[in-house]
């Protein structure tokens, strides 16, 4: 990044909360809920009354080495859960029971995908454990901000619910780059079957640790960077942030080391002036939770349970279907477009084909409408029948986008819409011949400059024969037959 | 040596405020607990990993199982102010 005279390189790591998608809670048994009234969903444990024992969910623990290991990460073989002290008033027992020097996984990565094709490896630093904190609405003064609210509300259903945090090394330099990680962590926890990972009801959090220097030059100080709740936001809080070290070092500034809050409404960073010292949470062994050590076997059992995942799922639709790198990454990169494209490619017999019409007319059908591969009107089998109308020379290709676009709006098998709309190609020889003789003997005219070697007469009788078919004439036929008939003189 | 500043920061993580008086006994009482447990490190302990649990089991874990936790009514009745089904607390920062 050039501004000025000075060239500028940023400097990002991501740390990333999953919320895993576990029945009950971290470390009791209360369900793990969203919407539902507040503090309907607690108990002695996680509200954090004293003499309690917590006990570790062990799907939690499943479910964040599934994670670990999809991300490459070597599996601690003794971790144990560490108190971080601090109070606030959405955490009960002012501790959180959270992983500190001996957490899950150590020393992943995760190799990235940008759109122009590119590949880069993110390192993950760490996959740890934790329980999510409790939920404050701020009541008075500006709706919902913690700044001028008179007083705050506290909902502890979300208190405790299992989170993994991932944090990456810093090796990203660009928004783009940032946000294309993310989305495909985002995917690879999604195939997981872990967490929804849905940003905006916050089961997927990023914050990012950034700071900018001269390309070669050692790190500049850092800042983090909270509150990014949407690919989009994370995209535009870095951009905000990073702009924002750069012009306060060339105005003769200092970065300082902070949190920085971004803010949705106006697209702005901001310091919070946090009025705490300097992080000192005075870490120390959960007494609570004896160790928990995972021996090779179970490590393996986790590891043999794992899906496809979509690197592996990328290179095998390349080998085994024929598809480009950019397609198979799109399709890797989301499931159910995956699996559909599998079932239509298997149903058809024609990958080509398939994974063109899976990644053009679907794909922009469901953009357009919002829906999920799973609620298309138009499942691979459908689809596969109206591909067989197409290969077979009933339809042409723009009567098949038709049929297709009739079939997402009434789900109605395609040879029933091709029957009503009296679709269908001509591909019947005898047919289309009596009237390519008839078109070419009524206009005696251009059929002579034709033979007289002007080619291009031929689109005009073509014209004409689509105009007399209402456009259901085969295209090759119409062609093939036009030729024959007008060289006969 | 614990210093009057470490023992000012320590209080200020604890939420505990303490007068000039309370902070000038505060010290040395610290002082000689910490040199109390600092006896330890004349010990060679190199061979040994860190204590982290003083009971030696492994794996307590339960299943993901649901569990009827309390009552709406149960879980508010310690507060000492409700709202809107949530606990209220002071305006924060």
């Amino acid at each position: 990044m050039t501004t000025g005279a000075e060239t500028w390189e940023a400097v990002i790591g991501l740390e990333i909360h999953v919320q895993l998608s576990t029945r009950t809670k971290m470390f009791c048994g209360c369900e793990l809920s969203f919407g539902d009234p507040p503090n309907t969903h607690v108990c002695p444990i996680c509200l954090g009354h004293p003499g309690v024992l917590p006990v570790t969910n062990e799907k939690a623990i499943e479910y964040a080495t599934r994670i670990a290991l999809a991300l490459d990460c070597h599996i601690a073989p003794r971790t144990i859960f560490h108190r971080k002290n601090y109070f606030y008033p959405d955490l009960p027992k002012a501790y959180q029971i959270s992983q500190y020097d001996l957490p899950l996984g150590l020393a992943g990565h995760l190799d990235v995908e940008m759109e122009d094709g590119s590949m880069f490896r993110v390192g993950i630093t760490r996959v740890h454990m934790e329980e999510d904190a409790g939920k404050l609405v701020h009541a008075g003064g500006i709706a919902g901000r913690i700044a001028g609210a008179d007083y705050s509300l506290v909902d502890f259903n979300r208190g405790g619910t299992p989170l993994v945090e991932i944090v990456t090394e810093p090796d990203i330099t660009t928004p783009d780059q940032a946000r294309a990680f993310l989305t495909q962590l985002r995917s690879l926890v999604q195939q997981l079957g872990v967490s929804d990972v849905n940003m905006e009801e916050g089961s997927l959090r990023c914050d990012a640790n950034v700071s900018v220097r001269h390309p070669g030059e050692p790190f500049g100080t850092k800042t983090e960077l909270k509150n990014m709740n949407s690919f989009r936001f994370l995209h535009r809080g870095l951009e905000a942030e990073i702009e924002r070290q750069i012009d306060t070092i060339e105005f003769g500034g200092r970065v300082v080391q902070e949190t920085i809050h971004f803010d949705p409404a106006t697209g702005k960073v901001s310091s919070l002036r946090s009025k705490e010292e300097a992080h000192d949470y005075r870490y120390f062994p959960e007494p609570d939770l004896p160790p928990v050590e995972l021996d090779a076997e179970y490590v393996d059992k986790v590891r043999a349970s794992l899906p496809e995942l979509p690197a592996a799922r990328k290179e095998r639709l390349v080998d085994q279907h024929g598809l480009t790198g950019k397609e198979a990454a799109l399709l890797a990169a989301n499931k159910s477009l995956g699996d559909y494209f599998e079932t239509l490619a298997g149903a058809t017999g024609d990958a080509r084909t398939s994974v063109n019409w899976v990644l053009g007319d679907l794909s922009a059908y469901l953009n357009v409408s919002g829906h999920e591969v799973a609620d298309c009107p138009v499942q691979p089998a459908a689809l596969a029948e109206l591909l067989a109308l197409l290969k077979d020379g009933t339809l042409s290709g723009k009567m098949a986008k038709e049929v297709f676009e009739a079939m997402c709006e009434t789900r109605k098998p395609a040879a029933d819409i091709v029957a009503e709309k009296g679709l269908g190609q001509i591909s019947d020889t005898s047919a289309l011949e009596a009237i390519v003789a008839r078109v070419v003997e009524a206009n005696p005219g251009p059929a002579e400059e034709f033979r007289q070697g002007r080619d291009k007469v031929l689109g005009f009788f073509v014209g004409q024969i689509m105009k007399e078919t209402k456009g259901q004439a085969n295209p090759g036929l119409v062609n093939e037959l036009l030729r024959k008939h007008l060289q006969k003189g | 040596m614990i210093s009057r500043r470490e023992v000012e920061h320590v209080a200020r993580l604890a939420r505990l405020h303490f007068d000039e008086e309370e902070l000038a006994r505060l010290q040395p009482e610290l002082e000689q607990i910490i040199g109390y447990v600092e006896q330890l490190s004349e010990l060679d302990l190199s061979g040994l990993e860190t204590t982290s649990h003083a009971v030696a089991i492994k794996n307590a874990l339960r299943p993901d199982e649901p569990w009827t936790g309390l009552t709406h009514e149960e879980a508010m009745a310690n507060g000492p102010a409700v709202e809107r089904g949530s606990f209220v607390v002071p305006r924060i920062g």
